[in-house]
C-alpha cells in the first residue's frame, strides 16, 4: 500500500488491474502519432466501448521496423499500445508474433498464469486485467490490430517487388 | 410528499447488496434495465409454480388458467398506455423485435423514405437500414442541436410527400432528451406518413397515452420498467395490425393452414407466432399494476425532482462535460457525460470500486456519439426507487476517479 494509487484506491483488486506501468504508459504513451514509411495501416475498434485505434506496421527485411499508431480509449488499451510498441519495434516477426502469443495466453489466464517478466518486460503489468472480462479487449485492442496490420504488411513485402497498392 | 422513496425501496431486494464486503450496491444503469420489485418475481415464481401451461392451445384446467392470466396481462397493459382496443397489444421479445416487425412489415419501395433521427438507439436505426436496403426505400434523418434536441427546423425538409414511415425515439437513452412528439408527429401526418415511436425510455419513466400521443406505433420493452426480461410490447393502431402482412410465421398466428397456403389469425395473435413468453407477460402485467399503484405522475414527478438534483451534482464537478439537456426541462433521468482525460471506462471501473454502477461506452446509440465528437460516454441513470443517496455516492465516487486519474 504505498504507491501512489493506494492512497486514493483501498481496494487492493484495483491495483491489480491499474497498476502504475499502466498508468505511467498511458500518461506518457511511446511511439504514439502515425509515422512513415509503412506497408500496412488498420483501424480497429472496440464496438462495446468506442475504444478506436489506427496502427501502421513497417517490415524491413522480417524485422518490425516501426509500429506507429493514433487513437483513443481508456488507460488500459491506450497503454497496452505503448507498451506492445516497446516490446515488437526491432523484433523480427516471427519473435513478435510469438510475443503476441504469449500476451494473449496472459489475458486468457483469468488471473492464474505469473507472466514471465524476461520476455513480455513492462506487458506483465496487464496480469490483472486477465482478472476483469469486460477489460480484456481492451488491453488486446492494439496488439489484434497489430497481427492484423503486421499480416498485410508481410503479404505485401512477399507480393513486393513491383510495389504496393493503394 | 406522498412519494416515499425509502418504502419504495424495501419493495427491490437487489438494493440490500452489497458488491463486494462492506461495499453497497449503488444501482444507476436502470437506463440499461431496471430492478424487478418483488411483487413482480412472486407473481412469475406463482404462475410456474401453479398454472403453468400453454396458452391458447388447450381446454384443460391449466391451460385456461395460464390463458386467463397471460390475456390479463394484455389488458393491464393496454389500458397502461391507453389503447383504445386490448387487440392492439402485441407481446413481442422486447423493443427490437417490436421495431423490427414494423420495419418488415410496412410497405416501403424504391422512392419512398423513411426518417429517423439522430438521437435513435441503433435498435431504431438498424431495422429501417435493413427495411431501405431490402425495398430500396431511401433512409433520410433529422440532425441535433448541440444542447441534444431534435433539430426541429429541419423537420419540413426532412420529412417530405415522400416519407412513408417516421421513427423516432420518445425519450433518449443517452441523451435523456424528451422528444415534441406532436410536433414530429404533426409534421408526417401532414404528409400522409405513419409515425412509429420507440417508447423504451419514457413508458417506464412518465405518463405515455397513445391516444393522446396521436401516434400509429409505439414500441417499449417489459424489462426497463421493473419488469422481467424476454417480454417487449408493440402497440399499433388496430386497422394497421389488420391490414399488415404478417411477420413470423407458426402456430398462434393462423387461422386455417393447408398444404397449399395458410391463413391469419386477427391481430394481435397474427403477430405473436409460437408460444409467447406467458410468465413474463403475467411479470410484466404485475409490473404494470406496481406502477399504476405507485402512480406514473408520481414516478415521474420524483425522478423529475432527482434528475435536477443528478444534474446540479454533475454540473460541479470539475472538468465534467454533460452531454445532453443541462436542465431538467423535456429531460428524463438518464444523464451522460464525460470527462475531461478520463476514458469513460476508466471512470465506470473506479465507480464500480465503490459499487456504483453506470453504464460506459456509446449505450447503442454510436451516431449521436459522433455527433457530439465523443467515442463514449458514462451515464448514470435513475428510476423509480433512485435516491439522493445514490446521487450522493455517485458524485463521492467521481471525485475518487478524479484524485486517482489526476
Amino acid at each position: 500500500m504505498t504507491t501512489p494509487a493506494a492512497r486514493s484506491a483501498p481496494n487492493p483488486q484495483l491495483e491489480t488491474l491499474y497498476q502504475d506501468i499502466i498508468l505511467d504508459h498511458y500518461r506518457n504513451p511511446h511511439h504514439r502519432g502515425l509515422r512513415e514509411p509503412f506497408e500496412a495501416e488498420v483501424h480497429h475498434l472496440n464496438p462495446t466501448c468506442g475504444d478506436e485505434i489506427t496502427l501502421r506496421v513497417h517490415v524491413d527485411d522480417g524485422i518490425v521496423a516501426d509500429v506507429s499508431y493514433d487513437g483513443q480509449g481508456c488507460s488500459i488499451s491506450q497503454a497496452s499500445a505503448s507498451v506492445m510498441t516497446d516490446l515488437v519495434i526491432g523484433k523480427a516477426v516471427p519473435e513478435a508474433l510469438e510475443l503476441h502469443d504469449e500476451f494473449l495466453t496472459l489475458m486468457q489466464s483469468k488471473g492464474e498464469l505469473e507472466p514471465d517478466e524476461e520476455v513480455l518486460e513492462d506487458a506483465i503489468a496487464f496480469a490483472g486485467v486477465s482478472k476483469y472480462p469486460a477489460r480484456i479487449k481492451c488491453a488486446l485492442l492494439a496488439w489484434m490490430a497489430w497481427k492484423d496490420a503486421t499480416a498485410q504488411a508481410v503479404h505485401s513485402e512477399a507480393a513486393d517487388n513491383d510495389g504496393g497498392g493503394s | 410528499m406522498s412519494y416515499d422513496v425509502s418504502l419504495v425501496r424495501k419493495d427491490f431486494p437487489i438494493l440490500e447488496r452489497e458488491v463486494r464486503p462492506g461495499v453497497p450496491l449503488v444501482y444507476l444503469d436502470s437506463a440499461a434495465t431496471s430492478q424487478k420489485p418483488l411483487r413482480v418475481l412472486d407473481a412469475m415464481r406463482d404462475y410456474n409454480e401453479r398454472h403453468n401451461a400453454n396458452v391458447h392451445r388447450g381446454i384443460h384446467t391449466l391451460a385456461e388458467e395460464a390463458t386467463a392470466l397471460y390475456e390479463e396481462a394484455r389488458t393491464k397493459v393496454a389500458s397502461f398506455v391507453n389503447a383504445p382496443d386490448r387487440r392492439e397489444i402485441v407481446f413481442t421479445k422486447n423493443s427490437s423485435e417490436a421495431l423490427n416487425l414494423l420495419a418488415y412489415v410496412l410497405p416501403l419501395g424504391p422512392g419512398d423514405e423513411v426518417v429517423i433521427t439522430e438521437m435513435e438507439h441503433h435498435s431504431n436505426i438498424v431495422p429501417w437500414q435493413l427495411a431501405c436496403a431490402r425495398t430500396g426505400a431511401t433512409l433520410k434523418w433529422i440532425g441535433l442541436t448541440d444542447d441534444g434536441r431534435l433539430d426541429y427546423a429541419d423537420l419540413d425538409r426532412v420529412i417530405t410527400d415522400e416519407t412513408k414511415v417516421v421513427a423516432f425515439v420518445h425519450q433518449s437513452n443517452l441523451l435523456g432528451t424528451i422528444n415534441d412528439v406532436e410536433a414530429v408527429t404533426t409534421r408526417a401526418h401532414a404528409v400522409g406518413a405513419k409515425v412509429v415511436l420507440d417508447g423504451s425510455q419514457s413508458v417506464p419513466h412518465l405518463p405515455v397515452d397513445v391516444a393522446a400521443l396521436g401516434v400509429d406505433a409505439l414500441a417499449f420493452t417489459g424489462h426497463k420498467m421493473c419488469g422481467p426480461t424476454g417480454i417487449g410490447v408493440l402497440w399499433a393502431r388496430l386497422e394497421l395490425l389488420e391490414e399488415l402482412p404478417p411477420f413470423l410465421g407458426g402456430g398462434e398466428m393462423i387461422d386455417i393452414v393447408t398444404m397449399e397456403g395458410s391463413t391469419w389469425a386477427p391481430p394481435p395473435h397474427k403477430y405473436e407466432a409460437g408460444t409467447p413468453p406467458i410468465a413474463q407477460a403475467v411479470g410484466l402485467g404485475a409490473a404494470v399494476d406496481y406502477l399504476n399503484e405507485l402512480g406514473m405522475p408520481a414516478i415521474h414527478e420524483h425522478e423529475a425532482a432527482l434528475t435536477s438534483y443528478l444534474l446540479d451534482g454533475l454540473v460541479a464537478v470539475p472538468g465534467l462535460r454533460v452531454i445532453g439537456p443541462r436542465t431538467t426541462e423535456s429531460r428524463g433521468g438518464a444523464v451522460s457525460f464525460v470527462i475531461d482525460g478520463i476514458h469513460p471506462h476508466d471512470v465506470g471501473q473506479l465507480l464500480d470500486e465503490s459499487g456504483v454502477a453506470v453504464r460506459v461506452g456509446h449505450h447503442c446509440a454510436r451516431p449521436a456519439c459522433l455527433r457530439y465528437g465523443i467515442p463514449a460516454t458514462s451515464r448514470a441513470s435513475l428510476h423509480l426507487y433512485s435516491d439522493t443517496n445514490d446521487v450522493d455516492a455517485l458524485i463521492a465516487g467521481l471525485d475518487k476517479v478524479r484524485s486517482f486519474f489526476g
